[in-house]
């Protein structure tokens, strides 16, 4: 048990992040080459100021016409990605991780709000599932992997909160969740959590195209 | 709302284009053909728009088809889903019915209005990946019939409707003719060389819409305005080209377009009330030939007459009674943002303007855009029945009090006529320069 | 070109018409088009009810008509317009109107010399081209696109060969389209048939064609090259060696070609308009060597200055050894001479003009409403209400300007020859 822990929270660790980083900037990079080779306008047609326009629309709460429509969702959706980005970074646990092994260390949140802020994001995936199940239009466009991409984000979260509580099987619970977390975070670049990285430069060129050439709003 | 059981899914469209293109395919031609145009043509854009969308189903309200039918395959994704996404994970081996079907769904279930691309989180540009789709059925021969006639048209004579060079020159001396009944010293000045406006139509003007050509040289007339029409092939500005996937051709049209405002130095080009010709001019042709933007400025009619009331170049004699609402059309408010310009000039010209909900970028689209309308006869029933959401919208501007549908688009004009035949909503339907030209003090024009 | 050395080259300026008393004889006055050797100017007046007819020098022709249109002088300064009467139409050359009559008449062109005029004509549902008042023995469904040979003797033209209906996409696409040179159809049929071009000796005949839907090439006399591409624009015969070439689109990309094979090794984001210098040994065209940016490349070198909105209507110096263009930055014009600009920025410029020494460029530009000459960058005169392009003297050594001075009832036509020695 004592070295798997090891392993996992040591080399796995670094490993994870060197996959996540690595693959990060291998697939921004690689795509910003293919951009230029085979799709050479959006550079043209990128704009900064109206790329950033329509960022900042879509990710403030209720900032376009769609959220509106869909308050139950949008709330879901914020509430999940802010606690979702939130919690690793800001866990007291985290921070204390970060300062043995780096001696850096930086705010955090205390246990209390980071278990409720558990709670939301377990709460948010089964909102997801259920909708993903219910929805037909949703359902319609789910595929397999669609699921295995909601559990690669759910279960560190369900892991953590299992083994901070020090329920049954605990200490095996740390290691899934340290192995779970590896895992989500090794996906990030590979899957279509890449989402996370290319939604400034999607809705960044729709911005511009919009704005800059079109002269209109898109959100 | 709308019945959920969609009147035509029990039984399939029978298209020439479609039914007698795809006789001829075989797997390796397919096979070949989509990873051909997957890996010469597409790059970035397409892999991120597939790998970023998270199958959320966000877009599906944005979709007048979605609204309309509710039926999953429907929405924007859906659409993908049953196209590209298949193609992509089969690495093109797919069949000849599968290719029939994509077919149909990008030309006649999408009408790239880009309202999706306003509902997606990532801005993923449904628009652009179904015109994939359509190229790829293009390269592979199956594409509606009655589109692909136009689109043939466009190649042989340079406008839509195999109007023949002599035909048009005679339809432009005929409308000065008949105008001339009004105003005396009224001239449609053909190929004059350095006029500020360089004015261009789309091909059923000459064919079934001459009266337009007629109103517009009262306006240009009235306003004094030193233009041209040209007496060649390239006077036309529409483009269906650009919606069959044939690009190649769609720069061609392009290139003779500007080449005769170029070659008759105009200043800039103005054209009709047309919304796609917009999008094919100052978006998408002129980007296949590398111009980045225009090469001469283009001013669509909503922005010209806007010009005209703000610099008191045209003045109404009396006020348009009839209540009226305004359809915004995808191409040039979502793709221009003449929305408020489209406003300012109702309000010119019309005594009451009662708005339609949703409006302005979040307008639905007529369901005739995006080459819809010119598929034809055997996809007109979806089309209509695909776009209650537009129904339910005029229904309601009715009931406030509008009497009249303004259109400023040729293609909302078919569309919306249709609509308002189907759904029985007794609205009358003008174009703006209907309404102008009943309005306006004419024969004011300064000397030629 | 029309031999030019026998016109009035006298230093000085001639008044020729009162322009401006036009409107007070005539019930309304179109835009006055102007000959080249400027001694005559020229414009369809209306001169009662549905009646028309041309003023030139400030005297009418003596016939009238139902309509006149597309009032133009020739090279050898005679005066052309197309003309209706009795629902019949024709051409009429300085008054004279020719016997042939048809439905209708368009798209006239004039040989280099001017002798030879050509025009588009339909006549019971029939097209056909016509020369000099004759026309083609045979009648086609369909004519666009005419050519006209250098020597005004030969007419060329995209036809139907092959009749079908509306919606009958798979027979369109079997190939309904030829060429037809002076009314004789070239053997094979192709889907398509676009710009044309003859060459110098006024034998062949080639032209952009596309031979399925996606397969575009040239075909010259009726032959297409054995290459096909993915686009292609319009072709030109070598003055030298009677070669064909064309721009052509590879993999995405524009190059040039010759008989089929690329003859440039750069390729462009676009690439058209190429032409030749007199000689025949070089090679000039519009490029974009990246997406939105223009300028020309001479022998496959672009020119290091490019325009952001357009370069067009390039010209070689007679020498050979300058090439010059009108450009557009920011929707203002100039004139670009072997890849420098004129620092003289205008509403719109027309293509420039070399002196036959090849020493001098001028070009007609408008700037706020004026028009002016402006030669090698600097502007040569007063404005003008309206100007036509410059003439150099055979010699090269003078200028002539036409235009119009003065507004509305004070407006004069002049011609006025300026000495460009210093």
């Amino acid at each position: 048990m004592q070295t798997l822990y090891n392993f996992v929270s040591g080399p796995l660790v670094w490993l994870s992040f060197m996959i996540f980083i690595g693959g990060s900037l291998y697939r921004l990079i690689s795509m910003a080459v293919l951009a230029k080779k085979k799709d050479p306008l959006v550079y043209v047609y990128m704009d900064w100021y109206y790329a950033l326009r329509s960022i900042f629309h879509w990710i403030i709460p209720f900032g376009s016409e769609n959220m509106k429509k869909r308050p139950v969702m949008t709330l879901v959706t914020f509430v999940f990605h802010i606690c979702l980005i939130g919690i690793p970074i800001f866990l007291f646990a985290h921070v204390i991780l970060w300062e043995e092994a780096w001696n850096i260390s930086w705010w955090f949140i205390s246990d209390p709000v980071a278990d409720i802020m558990t709670l939301a994001v377990i709460a948010s995936c089964i909102f997801f599932l259920v909708r993903r199940l219910v929805l037909p239009e949703v359902r319609y466009l789910t595929s397999y992997s669609d699921f295995v991409i909601l559990a690669i984000v759910a279960v560190p979260f369900i892991t953590g909160f299992w083994a901070y509580h020090q329920w049954f099987g605990y200490r095996l619970m740390l290691i899934l969740h340290i192995l779970s977390g590896e895992i989500m975070l090794a996906a990030i670049p590979f899957t279509r959590l890449s989402h996370a990285l290319f939604f400034p430069v999607t809705r960044g060129y729709m911005g511009s195209e919009f704005g800059a050439v079109k002269n209109a709003k898109d959100w | 709302m709308a019945e959920p059981a969609l009147k035509e899914e029990s039984r399939e469209i029978f298209d020439e284009g479609l039914n007698r293109g795809i006789e001829k395919l075989t797997s390796e031609k397919i096979e070949q053909v989509i990873n051909a145009v997957l890996e010469d043509e597409t790059g970035a854009r397409l892999k991120v728009y597939v790998d970023t969308c998270v199958h959320c189903g966000l877009c599906s309200e944005a979709c007048h088809f979605y609204v309309s039918f509710r039926e999953p395959r429907f929405s924007p994704a859906g659409k993908v889903k049953q196209t590209l996404w298949e193609m992509l994970k089969k690495k093109g081996k797919v069949s000849p019915e599968f290719i029939r079907r994509a077919s149909e769904i990008a030309s006649t279930e999408c009408n790239l209005c880009k309202r999706c691309s306003m509902y997606c989180p990532f801005g993923i540009d449904v628009a652009y990946l179904m015109l994939v789709v359509r190229r790829i059925c293009h390269k592979l021969g199956v594409t509606p019939q009655y589109i692909q006639d136009t689109a043939h048209s466009h190649s042989a004579t340079f406008n839509q409707m195999w109007v023949k060079d002599d035909e048009w020159i005679d339809t432009l001396m005929w409308q000065e003719e008949e105008a001339q009944d009004e105003i005396p010293d009224l001239r449609i000045p053909l190929d004059k060389e350095g006029a500020d406006v360089f004015y261009s139509v789309i091909g059923p003007e000459p064919k079934f819409r001459a009266q337009l050509i007629y109103q517009a040289a009262v306006i240009m007339d009235a306003a004094g305005i030193n233009w041209t029409m040209p007496a060649t092939p390239g006077w036309d500005n529409s483009d269906m080209c650009m919606y069959t996937g044939d690009n190649e051709m769609m720069g061609r049209l392009k290139k003779a377009h500007f080449e005769s405002a170029m070659r008759l130095k105009a200043k800039r080009i103005v054209m009709g009330e047309c919304g796609h010709a917009f999008r094919s001019i100052y978006d998408m042709g002129n980007r296949w030939l590398a111009w980045q933007m225009p090469p001469i400025p283009v001013t669509h009619a909503i922005e010209f007459y806007y010009e005209l009331f703000r610099e008191g170049k045209l003045k109404i004699a009396r006020k348009y009674e009839t209540p009226v609402t305004l359809h915004d059309p995808c191409n040039i408010v979502r793709g221009r943002g003449l929305h408020e310009m489209a406003r300012y000039v109702v309000n010119e010209v019309c005594e009451e303007f009662v708005e339609m909900h949703p409006n302005r970028e979040h307008n639905f689209c007529c369901s005739a855009g995006g080459g819809v309308i010119n598929c034809g006869p055997p996809f007109r029933n979806k089309r209509v029945e695909g776009n209650k959401a537009k129904a339910d919208q005029l229904f309601d501007a009715k009931a406030r009090g509008a009497k009249t549908l303004i259109a400023p688009c040729h293609n909302c004009h078919g569309g919306l006529e249709d609509i308002i035949h189907h759904y029985g909503l007794g609205l009358e339907l003008k174009f703006l320069g209907d309404i102008i030209y009943e309005c306006m003090e004419k024969g004011q024009g300064s000397e030629m | 070109m029309h031999d030019s050395s026998n016109w009035d080259w006298d230093i000085g300026k001639k008044q020729i018409a009162d322009i401006g008393k036009w409107k007070d004889m005539f019930e309304w006055v179109e835009e006055p088009c102007a000959s080249p050797d400027g001694e005559k100017v020229a414009a369809v007046v209306k001169t009662g009810d549905m009646e028309f007819s041309v003023c030139q020098n400030g005297a009418a022709w003596e016939n009238t008509f139902d309509k006149v249109w597309h009032l133009r002088f020739s090279p050898d300064n005679r005066l052309a317009g197309l003309v209706s009467d009795m629902g019949e139409w024709t051409v009429a050359v300085d008054e004279q109107a020719w016997e042939s009559r048809f439905e209708f008449v368009w798209n006239p062109q004039f040989s280099r010399d001017g002798s030879g005029i050509t025009v588009a004509a339909q006549k019971e549902r029939k097209y056909f081209g016509v020369i000099n008042d004759v026309p083609w023995e045979k009648g086609f469904f369909h004519i666009t696109n005419l050519a006209t040979s250098l020597d005004g003797k030969q007419t060329a033209a995209a036809i139907q060969t092959v009749p079908f209906s509306e919606g009958e996409i798979f027979k369109f696409q079997e190939g309904c389209y030829s060429v037809a040179v002076n009314g004789k159809t070239w053997d094979r049929n192709f889907i398509n048939v676009w710009d044309m071009a003859f060459s110098h000796d006024h034998e062949h005949v080639a032209a952009e064609v596309r031979t399925s839907l996606y397969d575009y090439t040239i075909a010259v006399d009726g032959v297409p090259w054995n290459e096909t591409f993915l686009s292609v624009w319009k072709p030109r015969f070598s003055p030298e060696d009677g070669s064909v070439t064309a721009p052509v689109r590879i993999g995405g990309k524009w190059t040039l070609a010759r008989n089929g094979k690329q003859i440039w090794n750069s390729s462009f984001a676009q690439l058209w308009h190429h032409i030749y210098s007199p000689d025949g040994k070089k090679l000039a065209a519009i490029v974009a060597p990246e997406f939105g940016k223009w300028t020309v490349a001479v022998d496959d070198i672009p020119w290091r200055h490019t325009f952001g909105d357009l370069a067009a209507d390039p010209v070689f110096s007679p020498d050979g050894k300058r090439v010059a263009c009108v450009g557009k930055e920011k929707e203002k014009w100039t004139v670009c001479v072997n890849g420098e600009p004129w620092n003289s920025m205008s509403d719109m410029a027309w293509k420039p003009v070399f002196s036959p020494d090849s020493k001098h460029v001028a070009a007609k530009v408008e700037k706020n409403g004026h028009y002016t000459i402006i030669m090698d960058g600097q502007a040569l005169k007063n404005d003008f209400e309206a100007v036509w392009d410059p003439v150099f003297s055979p010699d090269g050594e003078k200028i002539l300007i036409r235009g119009i001075e003065g507004k509305g009832d004070d407006a004069k036509y002049c011609r006025e020859v300026l000495s460009l020695k210093k």
